[in-house]
C-alpha cells in the first residue's frame, strides 16, 4: 500500500476537484469552490462516473469536517472522556443566547439533565463551581461534566437563542 | 406629470417586477431568463402596457448588462484556463462548433433570410448557456461527476470563440463591403488576439495596477475600464462585448475575485434589464407564426448538442452513461443567444429573427435542465432493450487522464 494519491482537476468558472481512491477502490472527491465552499462526494460502485453523494459544506462545515479526519483528533471541546462514561466538555454561551444576562438557576440544568456545571471560563478568568444565582453573559464558556446523553442534552440547552 | 416622475414610477415597476418573477423562479428552482423575456414581451410594442420615458434608460442599461455579462465570464476563466483547454480540447470544440452553428445557419437559409442572417442565427445555436448549465450541474449534485471537466471545458471553448465570432457579425450587421469588412475584420481579430496575448503575458501587471484593498475604489476602476475597452472596442468594430471579455481574461487572482464579488449584484440587474429589453424590442403577435421553425431548430440541435457531448466524453475515456449526461447537459441555450440575436435585432437585418430566437431561446432554456436531467436514464432504457444487459464494470484502479492538464499529485 503506497501512500494516498490525490489528483486535480481544474473544473473552469468553478474551481478545482481533488479526487482520491482508497484501498478499496472506492472513489472520493472534493470540489474546491472559489468562494470557499466545498462540495463532498462519493462516487458510485455501479458507474464510476457519477457521484451517489454530493454535499454542499459551507467554509466553517468544511473545517470542522476536516477536524474529525484528522488521525490524531481531539475535539477543542472534549477535555476528558473516562471509562467510566463520563464527558467533559467545554460549551460556548453565543453573544445571542437565550442566557445572555439571566442567571444559572434558570438552565435548570442539573435536573433537567443530570450534569453539572463546574466552572465558567470569561476572557482571562476562570469562575469554580458557579452557584444557582451566578448571571451568565454571551462569550462565557462553561465546564460541563456529565453522562454523554446528559452532555449532549446540556449542549442543546445552553445553544437555545 | 413631470417625466422624471414618470420614469422612476416605470423603471421601478420594472424591477420591482423582475425581482417578484425572479422569486417565483425561485420557488420552482428553475432559470428566471425566460420570465424576464416573457415580462419584456408583455410591456412591448404591441404588448399589454406599452413603456414611454424609460424606454432610453432600459436601452442603455441592456447595453451595460451585455458588456457584465461578458465581463464576468471572462473573470470566471483566467487567460491559461483558456489557453490551456484550446490547446487540448480544440477537436471538440470543432465537433461543437459544426454540429450545432450548421442547423442554425441551414435554418436561416430555408426561410430565406440570406447569408448575414445565417451567421446569426448560426451562433444562436451554437452557444450554450454557461450560467444556465452550472446551476444545474450544481443542483443536480454533479459537479464531482468524471464527465463534468468535459462539459465545461466544451463551454470555455465556446466562450473564447465568442471573441473571435462577436466582431464577425458585427462587422457583417455593419454591412461592410467585402474589402472595408475583411479589413475591418482583420483590424478586430488582431486586437483580440493582442489583447490575448496581453492577458496571458501580462495580466499579472494589469491586475496589480486595478487592484486595491478598498472595495468601492476596485469597483469603480473594474466597472470604469471595462466600459471603456468596451467603448473603444465598439469604435474599432471589434464589439464592445467582446472588449469587456477580454478586460475580464486579463484580469486576474485576487483582483478577479474581489470584482466578481462586487459586480455580480450589478451584473444580476442589468443582465435582467437586457433581457426585459430584448423582450420589449419584440411584438408577440410575431412569435406564433415562427414558433414552428423555432420547435424545430430546438428539436434538432437538442438533438447534435446530446451528439457533441456524447462524442467529446467518448473521447476522454468516459462510460456511456457519462456520456449520455455529458450531452443532456450541454442542450441549455440562453443569455448568449439573446446576446448574439439582440446585435442582429438592433441593426435591424431581419424583422423575424428576434422572435425566432426568442421562441427558440424559451423552449431551450426549459428543456435544458430536464435533458440534463433524463437524457441519461431514458438512453440507458433504450439500448440495455436491444442487449443483454451487462455486468457493470469494475472500477478501474488507475485514473484516466481526463484532464486538459496532467494529474498533480499533491503533497501530504
Amino acid at each position: 500500500m503506497g501512500t494516498p494519491r490525490l489528483s486535480s482537476t481544474p473544473l473552469p468558472g468553478i474551481g478545482v476537484r481533488y479526487d482520491l481512491t482508497t484501498r478499496e477502490q472506492r472513489r472520493l472527491s472534493v470540489v474546491a469552490h472559489r468562494d470557499g465552499g466545498r462540495t463532498l462526494s462519493a462516487y458510485r460502485t455501479d458507474d464510476p462516473d457519477a457521484c451517489a453523494l454530493s454535499v454542499r459544506l459551507s467554509a466553517g462545515e468544511s473545517a470542522a469536517l476536516i477536524d474529525a479526519l484528522m488521525p490524531a483528533h481531539h475535539s477543542p471541546n472534549l477535555l476528558s472522556t473516562t471509562e467510566l462514561g463520563l464527558v467533559a466538555e467545554r460549551i460556548e454561551l453565543s453573544s445571542v443566547s437565550h442566557w445572555n444576562g439571566r442567571v444559572l438557576g434558570d438552565t435548570r440544568m442539573r435536573t433537567e439533565t443530570g450534569a453539572s456545571i463546574v466552572a465558567v471560563l470569561r476572557r482571562a478568568e476562570a469562575i469554580p463551581s458557579p452557584t444557582p444565582d451566578f448571571r451568565l453573559a454571551g462569550g462565557d464558556t462553561l465546564i460541563v461534566i456529565g453522562t454523554r446523553e446528559g452532555v449532549e442534552t446540556a449542549a442543546a440547552i445552553l445553544g437555545r437563542e | 406629470m413631470h417625466s422624471s416622475a414618470t420614469f422612476l414610477i416605470e423603471f421601478g415597476a420594472i424591477i420591482l417586477g423582475l425581482g417578484l418573477l425572479g422569486r417565483f423562479a425561485g420557488r420552482f428552482q428553475f432559470s428566471p431568463i425566460p420570465l424576464y423575456l416573457l415580462a419584456g414581451l408583455a410591456f412591448g410594442e404591441g404588448g399589454l402596457l406599452p413603456l414611454g420615458t424609460s424606454e432610453e434608460f432600459v436601452a442603455i442599461g441592456a447595453e451595460i448588462g451585455v458588456i457584465l455579462l461578458l465581463l464576468m465570464l471572462g473573470l470566471e476563466y483566467t487567460a491559461t484556463d483558456l489557453v490551456s483547454n484550446l490547446k487540448t480540447q480544440y477537436p471538440a470544440g470543432l465537433v461543437d462548433a459544426a454540429l450545432n452553428a450548421l442547423p442554425g445557419a441551414a435554418m436561416a437559409l430555408l426561410l430565406g433570410w440570406g447569408p448575414v442572417a445565417a451567421v446569426v442565427l448560426a451562433g444562436v445555436t451554437w452557444i450554450s448557456s454557461s450560467g444556465v448549465i452550472a446551476k444545474v450541474l450544481g443542483d443536480l449534485g454533479r459537479l464531482g461527476n468524471r464527465e463534468t471537466p468535459v462539459i465545461l471545458s466544451i463551454l470555455v471553448l465556446e466562450d473564447l470563440s465568442m471573441a473571435v465570432y462577436l466582431p464577425i457579425i458585427t462587422a457583417l450587421l455593419a454591412g461592410a463591403g467585402l474589402a472595408a469588412g475583411s479589413a475591418t475584420l482583420a483590424i478586430a481579430l488582431g486586437v483580440a488576439g493582442l489583447v490575448l496575448v496581453v492577458a496571458v503575458r501580462y495580466g499579472r501587471h494589469l491586475s496589480r495596477f486595478v487592484s486595491s484593498d478598498d472595495p468601492e475604489k476596485l469597483l469603480l476602476v473594474v466597472l470604469g475600464l471595462t466600459l471603456l475597452v468596451a467603448g473603444v472596442a465598439q469604435q474599432l468594430q471589434v464589439s464592445a462585448a467582446v472588449g469587456a471579455f477580454l478586460v475580464g481574461i486579463a484580469l486576474s487572482g485576487e483582483v478577479a475575485e474581489g470584482a466578481h464579488g462586487l459586480l455580480s449584484p450589478l451584473r444580476d440587474l442589468f443582465a435582467a434589464v437586457f433581457f426585459v429589453f430584448f423582450g420589449l424590442h419584440t411584438d408577440p403577435a410575431s412569435i406564433p407564426p415562427v414558433l414552428l421553425p423555432a420547435l424545430a431548430l430546438a428539436l434538432v440541435t437538442a438533438g447534435t448538442k446530446i451528439a457533441t457531448g456524447y462524442w467529446a466524453a467518448k473521447r476522454a475515456g468516459i462510460s456511456a452513461k457519462g456520456r449520455w449526461r455529458a450531452g443532456g447537459t450541454l442542450v441549455a441555450r440562453g443569455e448568449f443567444s439573446i446576446v448574439i440575436a439582440g446585435l442582429a435585432v438592433t441593426s435591424g437585418i431581419e424583422p423575424r429573427l428576434g422572435p425566432l430566437a426568442t421562441a427558440y431561446v424559451l423552449i431551450l432554456v426549459i428543456i435544458g435542465p430536464l435533458t440534463a436531467r433524463y437524457t441519461e436514464p431514458v438512453a440507458t432504457r433504450l439500448t440495455t432493450r436491444h442487449r443483454q444487459p451487462t455486468i457493470p464494470a469494475a472500477d478501474t484502479p488507475q485514473d484516466r487522464d481526463l484532464v486538459p492538464s496532467p494529474d498533480t499529485p499533491i503533497d501530504t
